[in-house]
């Protein structure tokens, strides 16, 4: 703890952080009671509740069990869509790579589809699967995979032609060339591709919760618990939900960047 | 240089330039590969939603359904190319992601780069912003649909907020990348401040803040359709959600594809621009043989 | 302070005197220079020599302005750049850089590089810049690649075009720090007869570093075998070889025996460099 007071404190950087953030919180406040103030109407900006109300909200639902019910529900649907986008993502970019064949006829279709965005494929998604959840987790898939492929085969063509060269004249098989070299080659890239993926997912959930109202078939998650916030009118729970999520979202790709550390030691040195 | 006297392997130029490509590109087996997987897609598209309906798929429209509306004078479905309604959507949809573009960029490139170069504004701004960033753009859309009036309004800023963190992001990344050199070199050379921002920390930072605007348009699309399925009145994010609601499925899928034409469109210009703005960059690229 | 009078009492003379710098990045001293003395006179060719990482850059670095100093002071033309009550000089046109990767602006063309000094000093009018600029790379054998970017032409190229730039502003020192390292050596050996053409012509003090011992003896007026790390003046070498000097020099008697006296200065230096470097590591 001390250590890390120390770190916030001890430096010019850290201090001027911290000040930072107390002047927003500050503006955040004195925004909030603008209209009160002034006795003027400010475009909404005397809407937005002050942070000492969102604090005491926040400290209102925490003990409830309703609220984690949606933190679990919102993650397990996140690691759903994310497992699935890498388990089919990864192998498909990496075939992708290695093989021109593949490449040629699978790359164009999959170009054409990548620009729409993910979440134009939630109505069709919903259509489609027979539950709500399975529309969810399928979009969920979309918004990852596109990311994950694009960086998996990004990174496994620039893998350096001399590597694969001298694990060659060094009596390399195909399939050694492959786990020894253009799998861990494509590692960094398949991180990246990841943590990006892993952002997307996140609004994704949350877009998907929103729209198809989440709450009718199994838990709400994090998004519904904004939505029927928003649909109660309680601004300080939509700001507690937005809360929620920017921390959960903070986790996971922390989570992320973890294992990546654990994976790629020869990166450990940057 | 046309006057090549003395080369005696000339390269084509101009249209012979063109055929030549053309040439080139038919005695490889790569378009050939591009066709075929294309129509193999489509097939595999028609073969499960037309031709056998199996499963759930026939509750989705095929591609003979789609481009038979699509390209109709009067549409089953009330969306095709000769219907004013689609126009009116897609005109809506990019006038708002021009002006959420113009303003994330407009502000999101100079705070970046004031970022990037001054260690007091990054000390104070940086902490501000890596806060609200982990907050998924969609999370805000209650809160500016209750904040801000009108239908506009929230669209426009949730896609502005969306690209503005990219681009400030990315700006400032591109100043850091910078070798110190070329600061100490302008200091060198007798630079006031505002001469070394302008000759080397705009320049510098142009194929990172170009790669981060590319990034950026995209994800401006992203929170665009988001925000106008939820809340709009007009756009294409609007009438994928308003086909749903009245179970029409062929508008849906066009809307879709629209969307992918449009975004992939907005991207290439956006890389066209860089391009054009970075002579010296790509020649480099090129040199390096990349 | 006796001032040097020697006949040719050119500008740009250079006078270190007990020099220390310390790094405390992390709380941790690193005594980079450690009261380092040098006299270098005006329009001398002053090649330093020392191991990797023993500070010869340092020094460079503060002569230059781009960082300060402990202790010692250093004067050109006995006027203080820095010293006590001013630890860092201030960046000016009269002490030109020529970095070791190359700091060229990728960004603008070998014309628009070198007329950049003149422009944002506001000596000439841009397009005045431009012309000379212009007319200085075609004198440089630059003629027809003025319009390149410097990513288009060879690292040879590139280097002389960033002498030009450097020389158009009439600098009265030219620092370079080890310019030509990633060069191969027919590349080097053109270099090094163009930098000795560029020094004939304009008689500009060039304070050269490198560890390739063969350029110090070839190029210098006189060579300083610096330490390693901390940095000290070692020992001296005076090269009293003729100018002009071609590369039939480097096989004369002359130049071989001073390289041998070069080489024995610097090798008991760099193995100590080397032995340290592996106690760091462990």
């Amino acid at each position: 703890m001390t250590n890390f007071l120390q770190k916030l404190f001890g430096n010019t950087t850290g201090r001027r952080g911290v000040s930072a953030i107390i002047v927003f919180v500050i503006i955040w406040h004195v925004g909030s009671q603008l209209d009160e103030w002034t006795g003027y109407d400010m475009l909404g900006i005397g809407l937005v509740p002050p942070p000492a109300d969102v604090f005491v909200a926040f400290l209102g639902v925490v003990p409830k069990v309703g609220y984690w019910m949606s933190w679990v529900a919102s993650f397990s649907r996140v690691i759903t869509g994310f497992i699935v986008a890498m388990i089919i993502g990864i192998p498909f970019g990496l075939l992708l790579a290695v093989n021109r064949y593949f490449r040629g006829v699978f790359f164009p279709p999959f170009e054409i589809l990548r620009p729409i965005p993910p979440l134009a494929w939630v109505p069709a998604s919903l259509i489609f699967w027979p539950t709500n959840e399975m529309s969810i987790a399928f979009v969920t898939f979309l918004g990852a995979f596109f990311t994950i492929v694009i960086n998996v085969l990004g990174g496994a063509r620039n893998i350096d032609i001399s590597y694969l060269r001298a694990a060659q004249s060094m009596g390399a098989s195909q399939f050694d060339l492959f786990w020894k070299i253009v799998l861990p080659g494509t590692l960094p890239s398949i991180f990246t591709g990841a943590a990006v993926g892993m952002g997307i997912t996140w609004e994704v959930v949350l877009a998907a919760e929103m729209i198809s109202g989440g709450g009718t078939q199994g838990g709400g998650g994090l998004g519904f618990f904004i939505w029927s916030s928003y649909m109660g009118g309680s601004l300080e729970q939509i700001v507690v939900g937005m809360i929620s999520i920017g921390i959960a979202g903070y986790l996971s790709s922390s989570a992320i960047r973890k294992i990546g550390y654990h994976f790629m030691p020869w990166r450990r040195l940057f | 240089m046309s006057n090549a006297a003395n080369t005696r392997i000339s390269e084509p130029q101009g249209i012979d330039m063109v055929f030549y490509r053309i040439k080139k590109n038919f005695t490889s087996v790569d378009p050939y590969l591009t066709v075929f997987g294309i129509f193999l897609w489509l097939f595999a598209y028609w073969v499960l939603c037309e031709g056998l309906q199996i499963w759930r798929f026939s509750k989705l429209p095929g591609p003979v359904a789609i481009s038979k509306d699509w390209f109709a004078f009067e549409p089953f479905q009330g969306i095709s190319i000769f219907t004013q309604e689609y126009y009116e959507h897609i005109r809506v949809s990019c006038q708002r992601i021009l002006i959420a573009f113009g303003l994330a960029t407009g502000l999101g490139v100079p705070l970046g780069l004031f970022m990037g170069w001054s260690r007091k504004v990054r000390d104070y701004v940086f902490p501000i912003i890596e806060t609200l960033r982990p907050i998924p753009i969609l999370a805000w859309v209650p809160l500016s649909i209750l904040l801000l009036p009108g239908f506009e309004g929230p669209v426009i800023f949730l896609a502005t907020l969306a690209s503005f963190f990219v681009t400030a992001l990315n700006a400032m990344l591109g100043v850091d990348s910078i070798d110190e050199e070329y600061f100490r070199a302008a200091g060198c050379l007798g630079s006031s401040k505002w001469d070394v921002f302008k000759n080397v920390v705009v320049p510098g930072a142009l194929p990172f803040i170009f790669t981060g605007l590319q990034i950026s348009i995209g994800v401006a699309w992203f929170s665009l359709v988001a925000a106008e399925m939820v809340s709009g009145d007009l756009g294409l994010g609007y009438l994928i959600v308003d086909a749903y609601m009245n179970n029409v499925t062929v508008p849906m899928v066009i809307a879709m594809i629209t969307l992918g034409f449009i975004g992939y469109f907005s991207s290439g210009c956006v890389r066209a621009l860089g391009n054009k703005l970075m002579a010296w960059h790509v020649k480099e690229l090129a040199q390096q043989g990349r | 302070m006796a001032k040097k009078t020697s006949k040719t009492a050119k500008k740009g003379e250079i006078s270190i005197k007990n020099v220390t710098k310390v790094y405390d990045p992390t709380g941790v001293n690193v005594m980079a220079v450690d009261n380092c003395s040098m006299e270098i006179a005006g329009g001398e060719v002053c090649m330093i020599v020392g191991p990797s990482g023993c500070g010869k850059t340092t020094l460079l670095n503060s002569i230059a302005g781009f960082h300060s100093i402990t202790e010692g002071s250093i004067h050109l033309d006995g006027e203080l750049l820095c010293g006590p009550g001013k630890p860092k000089a201030e960046q000016s046109a009269e002490r030109m850089v020529v970095f070791q990767h190359g700091a060229l602006f990728p960004w603008k063309t070998l014309q628009e590089n070198v007329a950049y000094g003149p422009t944002v000093q506001k000596a000439m009018s841009a397009s005045e810049a431009m012309d000379k600029a212009g007319h200085m790379l075609a004198d440089a054998g630059l003629g027809s690649f003025i319009t390149k970017f410097p990513g288009e032409v060879s690292s040879g190229m590139a280097r002389r075009a960033e002498i030009v730039r450097a020389l158009i502003n009439n600098p009265k020192v030219l620092l370079l720090d080890e310019p030509y390292r990633a060069m191969d050596a027919l590349t080097k050996q053109i270099m090094h007869e163009s930098l000795l053409e560029t020094y004939d012509r304009t008689g500009v003090t060039i304070f050269f570093i490198t560890h390739d011992l063969e350029e110090a003896i070839f190029l210098g007026d006189k060579v300083h075998v610096v330490t390693t790390r901390p940095c000290q003046l070692k020992k001296t070498i005076e090269v009293k070889i003729p100018r002009p000097r071609s590369f039939e020099t480097q096989s004369s008697e002359e130049f071989r025996k001073l390289l041998v006296e070069v080489n024995d200065a610097v090798h008991e230096e760099a193995v100590k460099a080397f032995k340290a470097g592996e106690r760091e590591m462990a």
